[in-house]
């Protein structure tokens, strides 16, 4: 085990970096974990208090209005068999969870990804950072997450954060930067200003691989959440957690459907965001 | 070519500009002034724009002409700034844009430059409507203002009710119609049309270039046109610059650049350009040699005939205006009558052509005329004469000033003959004298 030649102590420094964070950042972190467990729990009260036949009549509306009505019967099934299978508390959970960490991850990553477009020297340290963000075990997020702000659906909800970040900056920064540079050429030569370029060609042009992005971030957002069940993240993730650590077919299988229904959903409907919009330029 | 020189005079001047793309734009800049070559400094840097100067004087049409790589787009992207110039400098009325930059360049162009681009730039989310007004809509104009000039301007244009379409959804020929509704909605006094109409198919692309020549005739913009098409440059310009390898290598009427190229490029460019489409009647026809003055009577205008050896004459007022043509044989007819008044005897009286028609549709009419073709100016006083040799001695780049052809077959048609007299006789300039026989 131990090395003889010579051993770097990486481990040793990431862990006294982070005891000096928790000593001295710890009110900063206290505020996070406020911030994101009001959060969490003003959208699970508004998903699970109203009965589940009205939750599921209005995403059915939803998927009805942004696909049509295929979508719309598919997923009233869909919800219908995981409360059939009495997932449904935990399923909205989960939705709450996901829901949560995709909106903090889009507003923190979609500006990132234009200002890498803007600008090569950001996209230079954007890009290392993302690539070092994606690639690492998502479950190495869950020690300092944990540690930093205890057990429960917080830990869960940053990690996936973190671990989401990584698309919604990176299709942006090729969206903004793929717009016909002759359209942007236009603005520059009717005398629009960068923020009007930006505002009223550069990122409507750019919508369609944006949304994408964010298609993206959604459905990471999901898988993380499930591996948050095991720090006490709740939902789908922590009876998945319990069906593994009880041997439970039964539960795990009920459990696992109910993510592959929720995942189905929520792609198709933020799929369809990408293609809202479009006017026939074929 | 020779305007003078004074900001007021010139819509547009562009003093030694040079465009250096690479690292180290300055040295290159260095050894270009120098007098090295484009190829020497490339290590440095792609030079493309060298040492560009020229004026546009306001109303002209100025197009810019080269093939791809010889720096023409890059030269127009200098005239409103969205390039930034390594040197030299760019004046749009009294303002040197290569000195200002931000806000205040914004507002050259919002006031001074508008642009029309090759792939039309239109925003696909905006219908054709906005998409016109967008140029007002940046200045800040309020909407109904603005939606009122796009709505004229699209008619103007000729896309009237088209307006709530979205760009997807027109031919390429309607989009950049938008792309200049776009344009002149801006009443920018100038327009930079960067190769506007290469992206086109052919008839529509003379569709147009007609459009745009009849637009410039009401609207009075300047214009600064950028193609690589020859026939579109010499159809549109009033003055063309020929571009190669990033340098102005000559600037000149269409006419001039046909028939007097300044080198070996210029002119193998020229050499399969449709003359047919450049040049006028004006500019080949030749002294009319066989006139008589309708007051003169029979017998002078027989004189003048065997004079001339030709069998027919042109005929004209005290005031040079055109008459008609006779012929010998009616002449004599009539001399036989015992009469001398030549208006019975005159024929195609309306067969006269204007001085600026072009080559192009004075074949048909030299085909069925046996004699000359009259040329009169704006007024109709006769001021030349195009021969059916003139015209395809012209075609084939002969140079159709003066005598030279006497290749008419004798008989067969009224041509000009040999220059027993001297040859102006009628000179084109309409210093007035009688209008007596040669």
């Amino acid at each position: 085990m131990a090395n003889d030649l010579f051993r770097i102590p990486v481990g040793k420094w990431a862990e006294s970096g982070l005891d000096w964070v928790i000593e001295n950042l710890g009110a900063f972190f206290d505020g996070v974990k406020a911030f994101f467990s009001q959060f969490y729990a003003g959208l699970d009260w508004v998903l699970t208090t109203p009965p589940f036949w009205a939750v599921i009549v209005v995403l059915a509306a939803l998927a009805f209005w942004l696909k049509g009505w295929k979508l719309a019967l598919g997923s009233t099934i869909g919800f219908l068999v995981i409360y059939g299978m009495n997932q449904w508390e935990n399923a909205m959970h989960t939705l709450a969870l996901v829901l949560v960490a995709s909106m903090v991850a889009v507003i923190i990553s979609v500006p990132l990804g234009i200002a890498a477009a803007k600008s090569s020297a950001v996209s230079r340290v954007v890009k290392p950072v993302m690539d070092f963000l994606q690639t690492m075990p998502a479950f190495v997020y869950l020690i300092p997450a944990l540690l930093l702000l205890g057990v429960g659906p917080v830990p869960g909800i940053v990690a996936t954060i973190i671990f989401a970040l990584a698309p919604g900056a990176r299709f942006t920064e090729l969206g903004i930067r793929s717009v016909d540079s002759e359209v942007v050429e236009a603005g520059q030569a009717f005398g629009a200003s960068p923020m009007r370029i930006l505002r009223q060609i550069q990122i409507p042009l750019a919508m369609p691989t944006i949304m994408a992005g964010i298609n993206q971030i959604i459905m990471l957002s999901l898988s993380m959440v499930v591996i948050a069940g095991m720090v006490g993240g709740g939902g789908l993730g922590g009876a998945v957690y319990a069906a593994l650590t009880g041997l439970n077919t039964p539960l795990g299988v009920e459990s696992g459907l109910s993510v592959v229904i929720l995942a189905i959903f929520l792609d198709r409907v933020t799929a369809s965001l990408s293609k809202v919009k479009q006017h026939s330029a074929a | 070519m020779n305007s003078t020189i004074g900001p007021p005079s010139s819509a547009l001047r562009v003093t030694n500009a040079f465009k250096i793309f690479g690292r180290k734009p300055q040295e290159a800049l260095k050894a270009l002034k120098d007098g090295k070559s484009r190829k020497d400094v490339a290590a440095l840097g792609t030079a493309a724009v060298i040492d560009a100067s020229f004026e546009v004087k306001p109303g002209e049409i100025f197009v810019v002409m080269g093939l791809s790589g010889s720096g023409k787009s890059t030269l127009i992207r200098m005239l409103n700034g969205l390039l930034p110039m390594t040197s030299g400098s760019v004046h749009v009325g009294d303002t040197d844009i290569s000195k200002i930059s931000g806000k205040r360049l914004r507002q050259v162009r919002q006031k001074s430059v508008s642009m029309v681009f090759q792939h039309f730039a239109l925003l696909p989310h905006r219908t054709v409507l906005e998409n016109a007004a967008y140029a007002l809509e940046i200045q800040g104009v309020d909407k109904k203002k603005r939606t009122a000039q796009a709505t004229k301007m699209l008619e103007t244009v000729g896309l009237t009710g088209w307006g709530d379409k979205y760009p997807g959804q027109l031919s390429g020929g309607m989009q950049q119609r938008v792309g200049l509704a776009r344009a002149l909605c801006s009443e920018t006094d100038i327009l930079l049309m960067d190769e506007a109409f290469s992206a086109l198919d052919p008839l529509i692309r003379r569709d147009m270039q007609e459009q745009l020549a009849s637009l410039q005739a009401d609207l009075g913009k300047t214009i600064i046109f950028i193609t690589h098409d020859l026939n579109e440059a010499m159809f549109l310009g009033d003055r063309i610059a020929v571009m190669r390898d990033g340098e102005i290598v000559q600037i000149g009427t269409p006419d001039e650049i046909l028939t007097n190229p300044a080198n070996e490029y210029v002119a193998s460019f020229v050499r399969d350009v449709d003359r047919t489409r450049v040049l006028t009647a004006g500019s080949v026809m030749e002294n009319p040699r066989a006139v008589v003055s309708i007051n003169g009577g029979a017998r002078a205008a027989l004189l003048t005939m065997r004079e001339q050896q030709t069998s027919g004459s042109f005929v004209i007022d005290r005031n040079r205006n055109f008459r008609g043509i006779v012929t010998d044989r009616e002449v004599m007819a009539l001399i036989d009558r015992g009469d001398s008044d030549l208006t019975e005897i005159l024929t195609r009286a309306d067969d006269a052509v204007s001085s600026e028609t072009a080559l192009n549709d004075l074949f048909g009419r030299s085909v069925e005329s046996n004699t000359p073709l009259p040329v009169v100016d704006e007024k109709g006083r006769l001021v030349g004469a195009v021969a059916r040799a003139t015209l395809l001695a012209a075609l084939g780049n002969v140079p159709s000033t003066t005598d030279a052809i006497q290749i008419v077959e004798p008989g067969q048609s009224a041509g000009n003959n040999d220059g027993s007299q001297q040859p102006a006789i009628f000179a084109p300039d309409p210093s007035g004298e009688k209008g007596g026989l040669l």
